[in-house]
């Protein structure tokens, strides 16, 4: 890249390597703590709300599959191997990734601008009509526009930033709220939410909306180019339509 | 390289050498302050320092919450445990007026105590939240003995760093460090909601770790050991727990 020619002007990745490796981070420790959530809940598969509940107070509802403790009424005959202990390791140590690394691609994202340049809906996509207007076109299942492969649009913005800033958050907090010790230092922590079990189900809702997230997430990539969307989050490149041939 | 993606490149630079820096102090400190639990090896081992050592510097002296008396469960749930053995139901027979607590280790006055015995030493009555790792909980009021009154009583030694416990079940054993052994809530209880603990739910005596996990809060409990190391304990893992492949430190 010196001397003489042509000035070559680098392309601009269409990802930072800083979200490129904070996503990837954050796929991998998502699945970790998903994964181990689920065999953590089918240990007591029962949801209650306020302060207190067990197997002799009426849940709030019941999710209808087999428990690893033969202590939990399920109707079934038969108790699930216990993963608890491997489960609740591995859920805290891929928590710490998590919180990490979305405290590290925060604060570089703040000084970077990566916030209000990518993410922060445009001066124009402030309105309803401007997410109606994109919900409508997927709904007709229009092709992406080729602006869509070098910036997000507004629906795009809109779910992003509700994940980052408001699913994640609370996600974490739920998820510390079920620390006894965490608790004794933070008692408000808790008891904002109602109660230890209000946490507990209110975590276990949370994570079924990141999940809802993910499911359309990858949908979206798939109908928008798997292959062009998935190079451009590895490799940050975005090949322009007119050099596909 | 243009002028933008060098300066993201340093931002990028900056911020991942702080995070590093950062883990690495935090490391460093922990080793120096002994924040590292004794399951710290294996794939889990990261985790369960950083939840240990994090929790300790937060939580050192912090109380459990207390509940008020309209909050104690009309419906405790004891769980499942181990039919009795037959020193228990001899115990049991007699009333339980020849249970012993054994105290040794790192102490001045190794001995032991009869359930008259602890209860004539200073007690305390607190209504606190039974959690299990599983989910449920239940809340009720405890009577019993500051694990830190007993502990004087015997004298515990300057370098004690770890209570460890023993049910009757001899196979059943914890510790804890002496942050939570020294603890105004962390109790002998042998009292639950105004009267003697019933059996399902740990009697005549059992711990109270009331800011760990019920797994913690080891029921029957006739023997403390005080150490300043849990190397000759079990597998060295610092309870039976870990072998379970459950964590030592309950706290999360």
């Amino acid at each position: 890249m010196s001397g003489a020619g042509p000035i070559i002007v680098s392309e601009t990745p269409r990802h930072s390597a800083l979200v490129r490796v904070t996503h990837w981070i954050t796929v991998i420790s998502f699945f970790a703590l998903l994964i181990t959530g689920g065999e953590i809940v089918i240990s007591h598969p029962r949801f209650y709300w306020g302060e207190v509940g067990n197997v002799m107070t009426r849940p709030l509802f019941t999710l209808h599959i087999p428990a690893s403790r033969d202590t939990v009424p399920t109707g079934y005959g038969f108790v699930m191997p216990d993963q608890n202990g491997w489960s609740r390791y591995l859920h805290f140590e891929a928590a710490w990734v998590l919180v990490l690394t979305g405290l590290i691609y925060g604060i570089a994202s703040l000084l970077t601008g990566h916030f209000r340049k990518n993410l922060l809906p445009t001066r124009a996509e402030r309105t309803w009509r401007a997410h109606w207007e994109v919900i409508a076109k997927y709904l007709r299942r229009a092709p992406p526009e080729e602006a869509e492969a070098y910036s997000y649009n507004a629906m795009q913005r809109a779910a992003y930033l509700t994940v980052i800033f408001v699913l994640f958050p609370l996600v974490i907090w739920t998820g510390l709220a079920l620390s006894p010790a965490f608790d004794s230092a933070f008692p408000w922590a808790v008891n904002v939410w109602g109660g230890r079990q209000s946490a507990r189900t209110l975590h276990f809702f949370i994570s079924g909306f990141l999940v809802l997230f993910l499911v359309v997430h990858v949908t979206m990539v798939y109908l928008g180019g798997f292959m062009s969307r998935m190079r451009a989050m590895i490799t940050g490149r975005v090949v322009p339509p007119r050099e596909r041939t | 390289m243009n002028k933008i993606s060098r300066r993201k490149l340093i931002t990028t630079g900056v911020a991942a050498a702080a995070g590093l820096a950062g883990l690495t102090g935090a490391v460093r400190l922990s080793r120096r302050s002994g924040l590292i639990p004794p399951d710290c090896r294996g794939v889990y081992g990261a985790g369960e320092t950083m939840n240990y050592a994090v929790q300790r510097l937060l939580t050192r002296h912090s109380l459990a919450r207390e509940f008020p008396r309209s909050m104690i469960s009309k419906t405790p749930f004891a769980n499942e445990v181990a039919p009795p053995n037959d020193i228990f139901k001899r115990l049991q027979a007699g009333g339980f007026s020849d249970w012993r607590l054994s105290v040794d280790g790192m102490v001045a006055r190794p001995g032991s105590f009869s359930l008259a015995d602890l209860k004539s030493l200073p007690f305390r009555s607190q209504i606190t939240e039974v959690v299990c790792e599983e989910g449920w909980s239940y809340i009720a009021e405890w009577i019993g003995t500051p694990v830190f009154e007993v502990l004087n009583e015997v004298g515990f030694l300057p370098q004690a760093r770890y209570v460890v416990y023993f049910s009757n079940e001899k196979i059943i054993w914890e510790s804890i460090d002496m942050a939570d052994a020294l603890h105004p809530q962390t109790l002998l209880a042998w009292g639950m909601n105004d009267g003697d603990l019933p059996v399902p739910f740990g009697g005549p005596l059992r711990m109270r770790v009331p800011r760990q996990l019920g797994y913690k809060s080891v029921k029957y409990i006739t023997h403390l050991t005080v150490t300043d190391s849990l190397k000759g304990f079990g597998k060295g893992l610092g309870s039976v727990s870990p072998e379970f492949g459950y964590a030592w430190y309950a706290g999360i």
